[in-house]
């Protein structure tokens, strides 16, 4: 026995040693995972966010550098000043050295400076501002899945290409809603299209009928909608019931994730068109992904879900090849490495923060075509990075050269 | 100051001055705004006995000048929380002179109604940034001199503010002025017959009660670096409500408890989500049953002299 615990002390007595030279601060890298927990976006990020975290560091082993890698989670509730209270906490407090994930513009807004000033890392999958890698660029900022620039560019630019070349703009009415719009409607006239008009409805409106009527009389090919969450869901709703679709006029959803089509039904969904990082059933290794998520959650996952799996995993190799939880030094290291998981195929992080990568446009299936549950996307066209994020020198970005 | 208010307001004092060393300094900046916001809004509903749905809109909207002034102009902390001070004040004229013309429940949906034409404004106006808000305020050097990015001068820049503005409060239901604020409460016609111009009296403790709310806003506008609508939200009126209530209406001490209070459980408790709401609703629901006078009402009326405890919570 006492050779036994004179051989631990030693173990430990190296270790300690071992730890002592190493720059992982607190001897244990610490994940917080930022989102919305109990409303809108809770089906989208929430607890689904946490379980793939917890599966990026269990596939990394748990450790990094033989220091634990430790996961906690709260919920901002859509409100930055929540956001930004927990945030602080969690950096002076706690020793959280990155934070994922964080759903709602206003949210990653208010935190991408506060976490540059803590030097830590943030790496966002869930909010969708392209200012977060533009005017409001932060050294410290990853901005992981997707942003406003690739859903207007992705949906906007391949449905004209596809035909869809006469535009009618569905807007929710506010901040949001307007940039969504104005950069789409840039995109669609750039690649030769036309805008018809477009109407603006209040922040969470039950009754779309007059405006959908509109949409309808403008004979547009395409109704955009520049909205988000309930709205696109009703509106989408609403428009079924109109027989918009059903009419041949189709519907480009600017934010919709595969979460909302399960909630509508193919009946109602069917031939919507739309921009997304990541579809579970694309290939093997998705569909992998999917099915070890699908065991934790009961549900498929999203793509801020599956971005939060990819985030967390580069993350993890950074701070294991640069040795040091370091917020600048560590997104450094991020930037120099190439990105390669299931869902991101040699994608890299500019230097702005924006990762490049690979976008889609999907369609819904018709309900004939789907062969069950989840069964929801066929593929129309896979967007190259390059063509769907906005070009560096475009971005504002104060500290991106030339 | 009574020997009793005397001990506890240092008892306060030593203890918020101690505090930063034990718990978290924001934290605490979080429990000192809501409480100068709530004895702001005491002010008017405890001692004047008219109930603002609306005190969001002063809050919110100096956050927002504060916020903007400071991060857009450049203009020094001290210059920014002032001009807030003057914004809440300007915005509770103009509210406060429409309200007053009504009691009751009808002053309450006035200013409710008012306040809302201020949210709806916040989130269409370019300036205050809609749903994103006014970001990464930058906190500055108070008359140049002490750095508040530093956690603890920020913390004693609050404290002093807050005890400022609670000392104003004091100050102001003890003055002659405070006395016929308290008779328009207890018998409006009884005081228009002994001659007092009563509109005047509501409508200048009215501004009073804006002017402090927006000092509140703009300082935790500094604070989180940040100015947003959950600020200018009809909600943000009906928690100040609640953390006068919980702490007890009318008392002096009452909102700066009643602030304690509901902050810390939506700080500890923030795990649990939209629970929180529902748990404050329980709290309020048992303390309107239990304890009507508040914390601090109910402590008083046992344990204080005879006649200590406020009538206000019988409303």
């Amino acid at each position: 026995m006492k050779l036994k615990q004179a051989l631990l002390a030693g173990a430990a007595v190296v270790l300690a040693a071992g730890g002592a030279s190493a720059q992982i601060s607190g001897d244990v890298v610490k994940i917080g995972v930022l989102n919305d927990q109990s409303s809108l976006y809770a089906d989208i990020t929430g607890q689904g966010s946490v379980a793939a975290a917890r599966l990026a560091v269990e596939d990394f082993g748990g450790t990094v550098n033989g220091k634990k890698i430790e996961i906690i989670f709260a919920d901002h509730q859509n409100k930055p000043d929540v956001g930004s209270n927990i945030a602080r906490q969690w950096m002076d407090r706690d020793g959280v050295d990155v934070i994922v994930d964080v759903p709602t513009s206003s949210v990653a807004l208010a935190l991408a400076p506060l976490i540059k000033e803590k030097n830590k890392v943030f790496v966002n999958s869930g909010a969708a501002t392209s200012d977060l890698t533009g005017k409001a660029c932060q050294p410290t900022t990853v901005h992981w899945t997707y942003d406003t620039i690739a859903l207007s560019k992705g949906t906007g630019g391949a449905v004209v290409k596809a035909g869809g070349d006469t535009w009618f703009f569905l807007t929710s009415d506010y901040a949001f809603g307007h940039a969504l719009e104005r950069d789409t409607s840039n995109v669609v006239t750039a690649s030769g299209g036309k805008i018809l008009g477009q109407v603006r409805h209040p922040l969470n409106t039950s009754d779309f009928s007059s405006f959908l009527l509109q949409a309808q009389a403008s004979k547009a090919k395409i109704i955009g909608l520049a909205n988000a969450g309930g709205d696109t869901i009703n509106s989408i709703k609403q428009a079924s019931e109109f027989g918009i679709v059903a009419g041949g006029q189709k519907l480009a959803g600017l934010l919709v994730f595969v979460n909302d089509i399960h909630a509508l039904g193919l009946q109602t969904a069917q031939g919507l068109q739309l921009t997304s990082a990541f579809y579970w059933d694309q290939n093997d290794e998705t569909r992998a992904f999917a099915k070890r998520f699908e065991a934790v959650m009961k549900k498929k996952p999203s793509m801020i879900q599956a971005g939060v799996y990819g985030g967390v995993t580069h993350y993890l190799k950074a701070v294991k090849e640069a040795n040091t939880d370091e917020g600048d030094k560590v997104v450094a290291q991020m930037k120099k490495m190439p990105i390669n998981d299931f869902m991101t195929k040699n994608g890299s992080v500019r230097e702005d923060g924006r990762v490049n990568r690979q976008m889609y446009l999907f369609e819904v299936k018709k309900p004939g075509e789907s062969k069950g549950p989840w069964d929801y996307y066929k593929l129309v066209r896979a967007i190259p990075g390059e063509e769907a994020f906005r070009p560096l020198k475009d971005g504002g970005c104060s500290f991106v050269k030339g | 100051m009574d020997r009793g208010t005397r001990i506890t307001f240092l008892a306060m004092v030593a203890l918020l001055v101690a505090a930063p060393y034990v718990l978290y300094p924001v934290f605490l900046m979080k429990v000192l705004c809501f409480a100068l916001f709530a004895c702001a809004f005491n002010l008017l509903v405890g001692y004047v006995g008219l109930l603002s749905f609306g005190h969001a809109a002063f809050f919110g909207s100096a956050g927002y000048v504060t916020a903007y002034t400071v991060k857009m102009w450049g203009l020094p902390p001290e210059l920014g929380i002032l001009l807030g001070a003057v914004t809440g004040a300007a915005l509770g004229l103009v509210i406060g002179w429409l309200a007053i013309r009504r009691q009751g429940i009808y002053f309450a949906m006035i200013t409710l109604a008012l306040s809302q034409i201020v949210f709806f404004y916040a989130v269409q106006a370019p300036w205050t940034g809609g749903e994103d808000g006014i970001q990464s305020v930058p906190r500055g050097h108070l008359f140049g001199v002490v750095d508040l990015q530093r956690p603890l001068g920020m913390y004693y820049t609050v404290l002093a503010l807050f005890l400022a503005g609670f000392l104003l409060v004091y100050r102001i239901i003890h003055s002659p002025f405070g006395q016929v604020l308290k008779a328009i409460r207890e018998n409006e016609p009884r005081t228009v017959s002994l001659g007092y111009e009563t509109d005047r009296y509501k409508l200048l403790a009215f501004v009073l009660s804006a002017m402090l709310a927006g000092v509140a806003g703009g300082t935790k506008s500094l604070v989180f670096q940040l100015a947003s609508l959950t600020d200018v939200q009809w909600q943000m009126s009906g928690e100040v409500v609640l953390m006068t209530l919980v702490g007890g209406l009318g008392t002096i001490f009452g909102p700066v408890v009643g602030a304690a209070v509901i902050v810390t459980m939506q700080n500890y408790l923030a795990e649990f989500g939209s629970w929180v709401t529902i748990i404050q609703g329980f709290i309020f629901v048992v303390c309107v049953l239990t304890f009507r006078r508040g914390i601090v009402g109910e402590i008083m009326g046992r344990f204080g002299p005879k006649g200590a405890a406020p009538t206000g919570g019988g409303h």
